[in-house]
């Protein structure tokens, strides 16, 4: 029983990680961010390339991957999302195209491949990660043989949520970005420089899908459509916790993660997915605003 | 513009007279004309290119063009060249029926060798039944089909199944299987197979489990595995699914030398994909491996390699079923009286080849091909270790999870015996 608990934990921790940075475009900011997934894949395939251009392992590809993301992300709120804003179906459409480009990009390993150049760890083909050694296997508590590798996930899980708290809610700029959440204009008029604050936020957000692409890297297979499901499952999260909500995203990953672990185990995985769809939906119906949402003035 | 009754019969007639001018160009008798223009033999060549399946399509694609290119470099077929017309199936079966249609009725092409996933086959199946056209189909699939219009070159389920699992319980002594699929006909029918196999050799086994085709959580499922009393587990996974299979078990501590993966899918390049420390010792039923110690296979590995200027590229069973279908093909075309899909159709039945896996030959009857079935242990190394082989190959049998046997054959020339299947 408490591995099948420990599976629901990691499916949840997993649900989470894509989520995560979800929560803060889209609860922040208010735009889809259809690119998300492709964020988690680009994170992913610096994890690729920099084992085998660098040598290095894992570990070194999380500060790695955040930079390269976020540097991404803030390149494209720059250049489209800064212009739609508070235009939510533009977002939705440009940010799916913008998504494309960056799957094709790599699948076309940036143009090169038209000049007959093949860089080794791009192109459509699958990549893999090797993952250290103590990493894989299990270790056993009470009994239960516990998966190092998604224990290792859960902890990184925890760190990044309780990094995003305290920048969201303990340091000056988490408090600007509060501010917007609630009213942007009128944190614009008590002079928050409102598009550099959502430049950053929207960079932290990228950042964030970079680390979690690194985790999946490690015991998923690494190729250029591989983000596209996630942004689904993360959009689930998102929506069932409540917009805006760090704590309802952080409760909604874990309580469809155990769903989906206890019903796959008691039946199969097949039900399970719908199962957690249908609480989504009822979850939705019920309460619009989802779990914990925010009283708006 | 209205169109007065006058204008619509005028055009109607111009029509009329128009088709009757056409139609005897397509009537052609001298056939020959049409398939084999300008010295040219022109051949349909149908793989995904693009999408998720592009990955391994594009090997089959990149085999079939090798064996284009080698046969055309030894003077070609009847001294004509072969001319391919490649067209990107795109992983979409819809998109797979319209290229079908374009080469067969435009191009007028009198065979096409494509397709990997039996979607895809399944698609393009109506347009060569309803023109009377030729498909050449390499891939290992479920059996259950019996058409005039397609050679299978890949192996059936008795070629994958019938030396595996009496090996599994005679030699490796498990008997409690655990079956693990994708949620498609190919696991499916490879299931109903391995339980009658199963059966019959005094094994049992205690689960049938699916997962959706492309997932790749597989958290709950391994620990279902962990927890079943299973001594062996009988893989029908497909896909990307593979990879996260492997390091799934791995990770949550099963190994291969206690608890077996047998598998019917995982290929060198599912190998290649995940690293090959987590399928090390696991196994695998096909009849062809690129670690086959024959001086054929050998060069047929490094002539690969240096057609898709890659040293390090991988070949699989559907890669070389790829590669020698297209010789086949050419002998055929050779023994024919004249170059129609109808003719190659009847004068393939029965050519023999020598290809890297070693002797084939299409069954008259089903149009499959007899292949030897081999199972192969994963070394570190990637590469598979060949510890078990018929002597000869074996019939292909597409209905043999219905009661098909070598001498009760349901599927012959004259089409499927209906009658049989229901019994």
């Amino acid at each position: 029983m408490l591995e099948v608990l420990f599976i629901g934990l990691s499916l949840g921790s997993i649900l989470l990680l894509v989520a995560l940075g979800l929560a803060i475009t889209y609860g922040a900011m208010g735009v889809i961010n259809m690119a998300h997934g492709e964020m988690v894949m680009v994170g992913a395939y610096v994890t690729v390339l920099s084992g085998i251009w660098l040598g290095t392992n894992i570990f070194v590809a999380i500060p790695l991957a955040f930079i390269v993301t976020a540097l991404l992300g803030l390149l494209i709120e720059r250049v489209v999302v800064r212009k739609l804003y508070g235009r939510l179906l533009d977002t939705l459409l440009a940010t799916w195209g913008i998504a494309i480009l960056i799957q094709q990009a790599v699948r076309l390993e940036f143009g090169l491949s038209f000049l007959g150049i093949h860089v080794q760890g791009l192109g459509p083909g699958l990549q893999n990660v090797s993952v250290p050694s103590f990493l894989q296997g299990t270790f056993s508590i009470l009994g239960a043989d516990i998966n190092r590798y998604r224990t290792f996930i859960i902890l990184v899980t925890a760190i990044l949520a309780l990094m995003t708290w305290f920048i969201i809610y303990r340091t000056a700029i988490g408090m600007q970005v509060r501010a917007i959440i609630r009213n942007p204009k009128m944190a614009a008029a008590c002079g928050i420089d409102v598009s550099r604050v959502n430049a950053l936020t929207f960079a932290f957000g990228s950042g964030l899908a970079g680390v979690a692409g690194v985790m999946m890297s490690g015991f998923k297979t690494v190729f250029p459509d591989m983000g596209t499901s996630m942004v689904v499952d993360g959009f689930l999260v998102v929506v069932m916790g409540g917009v805006g909500s760090l704590l309802g995203s952080v409760l909604s990953a874990g309580i469809l993660g155990e769903i989906n672990g206890l019903v796959a185990a008691a039946t199969n995985d097949i039900l399970a997915r719908a199962v957690v769809f249908g609480v989504v939906i009822a979850i939705i119906v019920l309460r619009p605003k989802g779990l914990f949402a925010l009283k708006g003035r | 513009m209205s169109i007065s009754r006058r204008t619509l019969l005028r055009n109607t007639a111009a029509l009329g007279a128009f088709a009757g001018a056409g139609l005897p160009h397509i009537w052609n008798k001298n056939a020959d004309l049409t398939y084999a223009a300008g010295g040219d033999i022109k051949v349909g060549v149908l793989f995904s290119l693009t999408g998720g399946l592009s990955i391994i399509e594009k090997s089959l694609h990149d085999a079939t063009m090798m064996a284009i290119s080698e046969i055309n470099a030894a003077g070609g077929v009847k001294g004509m060249k072969i001319s391919a017309i490649a067209e990107d199936g795109a992983s979409d079966p819809k998109t797979y029926n319209e290229k079908a249609s374009k080469l067969v009725i435009q191009d007028k092409v009198p065979t096409v060798f494509g397709s990997y996933t039996s979607a895809s086959r399944k698609a393009v199946l109506p347009v060569f039944e309803k023109r009377n056209n030729l498909y050449f189909y390499p891939t290992y699939y479920e059996g259950f089909e019996c058409s005039k219009n397609v050679v299978y070159t890949g192996a059936v389920p008795n070629q994958q199944l019938s030396n595996f699992i009496p090996w599994i319980i005679k030699t490796l002594g498990k008997k409690k299987f655990f079956i693990v699929g994708s949620n498609y006909i190919y696991p499916r029918e490879m299931a109903k197979v391995s339980k009658i196999l199963i059966e019959k050799n005094g094994g049992e086994w205690i689960a049938d489990e699916y997962l959706e085709l492309g997932h790749s959580e597989w958290g709950s499922m391994v620990n279902k595995i962990k927890g079943s009393g299973c001594d062996v587990v009988l893989s029908n996974v497909v896909g990307d699914s593979v990879v996260a299979f492997y390091r799934e078990y791995k990770n949550q501590g099963l190994t291969h030398d206690k608890l077996p993966i047998c598998a019917t899918v995982t290929s060198e390049i599912e190998i290649a994909a995940m690293g090959a420390e987590y399928a090390v010792g696991s196994y695998t039923s096909f009849p062809y491996f690129q670690a086959i110690d024959t001086d054929r296979n050998k060069a047929f590995v490094e002539r690969y390699r240096a057609f898709v200027k890659d040293p390090k590229a991988v070949t699989h069973h559907a890669l070389e079923s790829s590669y020698f279908q297209v010789f086949l093909w050419k002998q055929a075309v050779e023994k024919a009286a004249e170059i129609t899909p109808a003719a190659i159709r009847d004068a393939v039945k029965g050519q023999e080849f020598d290809a890297p896996n070693g002797h084939v030959k299409i069954d008259p009857d089903n149009l499959h091909t007899y292949l030897t079935p081999r199972i192969a242990q994963w070394l570190p190394d990637g590469q598979g270790k060949i510890i078990d082989a018929y002597k000869e190959p074996t019939i292909p049998l597409p209905y043999v999870a219905y009661g098909e046997t070598p001498t009760n054959l349901f599927c012959t020339g004259k089409g499927l015996d209906t009658v049989k299947l229901k019994t």
